[in-house]
This record gives C-alpha cells, sequence and structure tokens, in this order.
C-alpha cells in the first residue's frame, strides 16, 4: 500500500522516528510484527522494519530504526508529504496478553522500538528491561517507561541505570516476581542470554531474530534461520514463520 | 486503431496452452501460496515451483541473500521438502487455480533427474523444467548446464522418463548458449527456459569476509536484464524449441524485448520482491502494448526483431 509521511524525526544521530498514515483498510499490527517498505527507484529490495507503535483510530504507523545501509538511509530522509510503498503488516509477531501475570519485556539498543507496541497491547501488565551500550544511544525510554508497570535500565558503560547486560536484570526480576512470559528483541548474542535466563526460570521466552530478507511474505526463502531442535534442525523463514520464536527452537 | 480491441494472449508452448505469456520463475514464488494472498493465481500463464530434488533438502546456511547494484545475489541452496512432498502438499492447492503447473527439477546424478521426471509425471504436474543450471548446490545443478553432452544426457533421461513436455533451464554462465540450445533440443528437449541466475560475488570491505554463507550466489534482477535477451537472442537462433525468457523482467516493455528477441513465453521473478503484483501489471502492460501497436495476436511478437 502507498503511505504518507506525516513526520520523521531524529531521536537521536543515527536513528529515525518514522510516523506514517496508512488506509483504513490497513489491518491491525500485531506487537513484532514488520513492514517491508520500499527504499526508492535505486534500490532492488524492500527492507523490513518493526512495527514501534500504531494509532489505529488516526491510521498512524510508526517506525524507530537505525540508518546505516542505503536503504534505512532512504527512509531516514523522507520528509512529511512524501509517500512510502510498503506490505504489511508482515510476520509472526509476540504473544500479547493482559490477562493474568506480567509479562517481561527485554530490549537491547535498536531491538527496543518492538516493546513500545507490545507495552501498548499489554496494557500496563508489563515490567520492562531496556538495555543500551551507552546513554547518547538510548531510544524510546519515557514512553516505554509511562507504558509499564515497572522498567529497569542498564548500560554497557553504566551511562544508563546499571553498568550490567540486559540478561543479567532479566535474571534479577525473573528471581523476584511470576512472570507470564519474556518477550525479547536485539542483539542475537542478548537474545541467547535472555532465552538461558528465561529457561532457567521456567519461563517461556519469545525472541525476535533478523536475517536478510528478499520477498518478506515467505516465498524465496532468504531469510533462512536455524529453528526446530524436535523437528532435527530445519531452516524456517524469519519473515513468515517469525520474525518471533519461542526460543525454546532456536539453534543458537 | 482501436485501443480497447481484444488481444489474442494464448500462446501454444510446446504441446501446452498458456492462456497469457506471462509465468512466475521457479525459486521466487514458492509453491505458490504466499504471492496467492495478493493475486489470483489463476491469471497468470504458469507457475514455475520452486526447485524440486528428490529428497527433502535443508539448503545453505544463511546470509542467502545481498542486494547488488538493481540486482541481488541468493544462495538459497535448494531447500525443498522432496518431491513427494510437494505432490502430497503442495500441488492439490496450485490445482485450484486455472494456471500450469511447472515442476522445476534439480538431480545430484542422471537417475534422479530420470526418478524425477517419473514421479512428478505421474503426480500430475503439467510440465517439467530441468534444472541444469543451479550455481548454490556442490554436486550436479552447474556442472550438468556448462557441459554439451552432460545437458544431453539429463535431457535423454528425463525426457525417456517424462510423460509430459520437457523444458531445459539454461545457465547464462557458459562461454557459447546456442551449443548448449542445441545439445538440449538433439536430446529430445520439449522447449528452452533461459536464464538462470549469473554467479557473482559480494565481500564485506569492513570484515573482508564474503557477505553469503556460501561465498558466491545467484545474480538476479535488471542488472542481468541485457545478458538474458542476449542468451534468448542467440538460442532462438540455434534452435526451434519455444522459449521461456526470464532474467530481470519488471515491466510490460521489458517482457516485450524478450518476445522480440524470440521468446514465446516469459517468467517474472525477482520484481516480485519488490512488488507482489508485478506479473499482472506486466500482463496488462503487455495487453495495452499490443493495443497501442495494433497488434491483435501476441504470438506476433515471438522473434519479431528487425535487424
Amino acid at each position: 500500500m502507498t503511505v504518507t509521511v506525516l513526520s520523521n524525526e531524529n531521536p537521536r544521530p543515527g536513528a529515525a522516528d518514522l510516523r506514517v498514515r496508512v488506509d483504513a483498510s490497513a489491518q491491525r499490527p500485531r506487537a513484532g510484527q514488520f513492514a517491508h517498505i520500499a527504499c526508492g527507484d535505486a534500490l532492488l529490495l524492500r527492507r523490513p522494519i518493526s512495527l514501534c507503535d500504531c494509532d489505529e483510530e488516526a491510521g498512524v504507523w510508526r517506525f524507530v530504526f537505525e540508518y546505516k545501509g542505503p536503504g534505512t538511509r532512504y527512509l531516514a530522509a523522507r520528509k512529511p508529504g512524501d509517500t512510502l510503498d510498503l506490505l504489511g503488516p508482515l510476520g509472526r509477531g509476540f504473544t500479547c496478553e493482559p490477562e493474568g501475570p506480567p509479562t517481561l519485556l527485554a530490549g537491547g539498543g535498536i531491538g527496543v522500538p518492538p516493546l513500545l507496541l507490545a507495552a501498548r497491547r499489554l496494557t500496563g501488565a508489563a515490567h520492562a528491561v531496556l538495555g543500551f551500550r551507552a546513554a547518547p544511544l538510548a531510544v524510546l525510554t519515557d514512553e516505554l517507561a509511562s507504558l509499564c508497570a515497572r522498567t529497569a535500565f542498564c548500560s554497557d558503560d553504566g551511562s544508563l541505570g546499571t553498568r550490567e547486560f540486559t540478561d543479567a536484570v532479566v535474571r534479577r526480576l525473573l528471581a523476584e516476581t511470576a512472570y507470564a512470559r519474556v518477550l525479547a528483541c536485539g542483539p542475537r548474542p542478548m537474545l541467547r542470554a535472555v532465552a538461558e535466563a528465561a529457561r532457567a526460570a521456567g519461563v517461556p521466552c519469545e525472541v525476535s531474530l533478523e536475517e536478510r530478507m528478499a520477498c518478506g511474505v515467505g516465498a524465496c526463502l532468504a531469510c533462512a534461520c536455524r529453528v526446530g531442535r524436535e523437528a532435527g534442525e530445519t531452516f524456517r523463514r524469519v519473515c513468515l514463520d517469525g520474525p518471533v520464536f519461542d526460543a525454546e527452537t532456536v539453534v543458537w | 486503431m482501436d485501443a480497447n480491441r481484444a488481444v489474442d494472449m494464448a500462446v501454444p508452448f510446446a504441446g501446452l496452452t498458456f492462456q497469457n505469456p506471462v509465468a512466475v520463475a521457479s525459486g521466487t514464488f514458492g509453491f505458490g501460496r504466499e504471492y496467492g494472498q495478493y493475486f489470483d493465481l489463476g491469471r497468470l500463464g504458469a507457475v514455475c515451483v520452486k526447485g524440486l530434488t528428490l529428497r527433502p533438502r535443508a539448503g545453505n546456511p544463511p546470509p542467502r541473500v545481498a542486494e547488488t547494484p538493481m540486482g541481488m545475489l541468493n544462495s538459497v541452496g535448494l531447500q525443498n521438502p522432496g518431491a513427494e512432498a510437494f505432490l502430497r502438499d503442495e500441488l492439490p492447492f496450485l490445482r485450484g487455480f486455472d494456471t500450469l503447473v511447472v515442476a522445476n527439477v534439480s538431480g545430484d546424478t542422471v537417475e534422479e533427474y530420470a526418478a524425477l521426471a517419473g514421479l512428478l509425471s505421474d503426480g500430475g504436474v503439467d510440465m517439467l523444467e530441468v534444472n541444469i543450471s543451479c550455481p548454490n548446490v556442490k554436486a550436479g545443478g552447474l556442472l550438468f548446464g556448462t557441459d554439451p553432452r552432460s545437458a544431453a544426457a539429463v535431457t535423454e533421461a528425463v525426457k525417456r522418463r517424462a510423460r509430459v513436455p520437457v523444458m531445459v533451464k539454461l545457465t547464462p554462465n557458459v562461454t557459447d548458449i546456442a551449443e548448449m540450445a542445441r545439445a538440449v533440443e538433439s536430446a529430445g528437449a520439449d522447449a528452452l527456459s533461459l536464464i538462470n541466475t549469473l554467479v557473482g560475488m559480494r565481500i564485506d570491505v569492513h570484515t573482508r569476509r564474503p557477505v553469503l554463507y556460501r561465498g558466491t550466489g545467484g545474480l538476479s534482477g535488471p542488472a542481468i536484464r541485457p545478458v538474458a535477451v542476449r542468451c534468448v537472442y542467440q538460442a532462438a537462433r540455434a534452435v526451434r524449441l519455444p522459449i521461456m525468457g526470464m532474467g530481470g523482467i519488471a515491466c510490460a516493455e521489458d517482457a516485450v524485448e524478450f518476445l522480440l528477441a524470440g521468446a514465446h513465453t516469459v517468467a517474472v521473478g525477482t520484481a516480485l520482491f519488490r512488488d507482489e503484483t508485478a506479473p499482472l501489471s506486466i500482463l496488462e502492460g503487455l495487453t495495452s502494448y499490443c493495443q497501442e501497436n495494433g497488434i491483435s495476436d501476441i504470438r506476433t511478437l515471438t522473434g519479431a526483431l528487425l535487424e
């Protein structure tokens, strides 16, 4: 669908906060789903960007992402009024159940944005652990803090919250509170460590994986990840079978 | 000239009739289910399904894809559930649409190709596409497609077992594509499809490692289109077989280039990744092109290059 850029800001250097107006017919995105966005005529492939937030009544989708390569740089340079061609929402999202015990959100760096939509869907029944390399690289901290019943911050250098890795904080919170599940998004080593912490605590864990993608809809098999220990380590599609997977099935 | 005049889009091809010349290319369309959510598969001339092997294949580890200037490299490595699972789990779905089903097959040995031909013919596909041109597997694949005698041997073995038309998919990674075309024609092929991907490579200059896990991959997309048009042109002049042309087709004008070069039908592949309904816009664009140019039968474009 063709969407119109409403705003495009820089929450910090190297990151963009893009809001677009979508059709009234657009599906309601689940937390953890992504949109596959075309990045101008010069680039062949769309780029998968996680939904950070959405306002169904206003028909607004929001993406917060780091720009590094030519595709994300193109998206970061769009101005209000520009149009974009996107496909979505795509993929399997996070399980968000507001009833019952709280859910623990674990985000690392630029993996934090999809957790904002998770926190919104959990309507306050969420706690969050947000880790960044350093305070200047943090995004969405205030918004997540306002949507979550409890929020802990950590950083590699101690410039934000405690000086420790995300999984260490997750381990501590898991020991204190009975969580329904852990939802994690961030760099792979962090996901693995968080998954191990959840497993040790006997709490279900879902992780959002990333892989280079082409079609985005499950047809081309480019975005393979090793998932399915029981099934004998088969490759699954990040775009359609994921990006969110049960951490127990991921072959790290 | 009547811009709304009906254009006959049907194309006879290797004993079959394509309701229109626009197919989708193997490896870009899975078994149809995914893109079937976005458009009616019954509007396609044919669906060339994801490459099948006798046994299930897990494929290559990631990364399997890298973008290039107006193209992409892939190294999927023939991940597929195996021919029997395809017949059981996927073909009935495709049979629900008014389109031809072309089974793309790959083997490690000539015997495997022959066994696949028997199995899939009996299973009810409309045509076989013999993949002797996959650059992303260790055994078989490209090895058969770069030697005329091996290509002929595979073609003969498949023809002996096949009860449906046999289309052989050629690789551009050869010195003389006309020689390959003649070799498979002599061996009894009913049609040719070309081209498969070009072998390419990308290197990450920061890590000094190949971007793809397996190092090299197959280049597709608009970047390869001139090579593909040239290959179709040369093959069409070398043999009398009908040709399905493909390689970077993204709009109707691209498809017309292939027809003029000598293709009878075309396949759309990588363009889907950018526009999920690309085959339909190409089909509509082809019809408009014919109307605007006073062409009442799409077949008259094939080989109509003026030299």
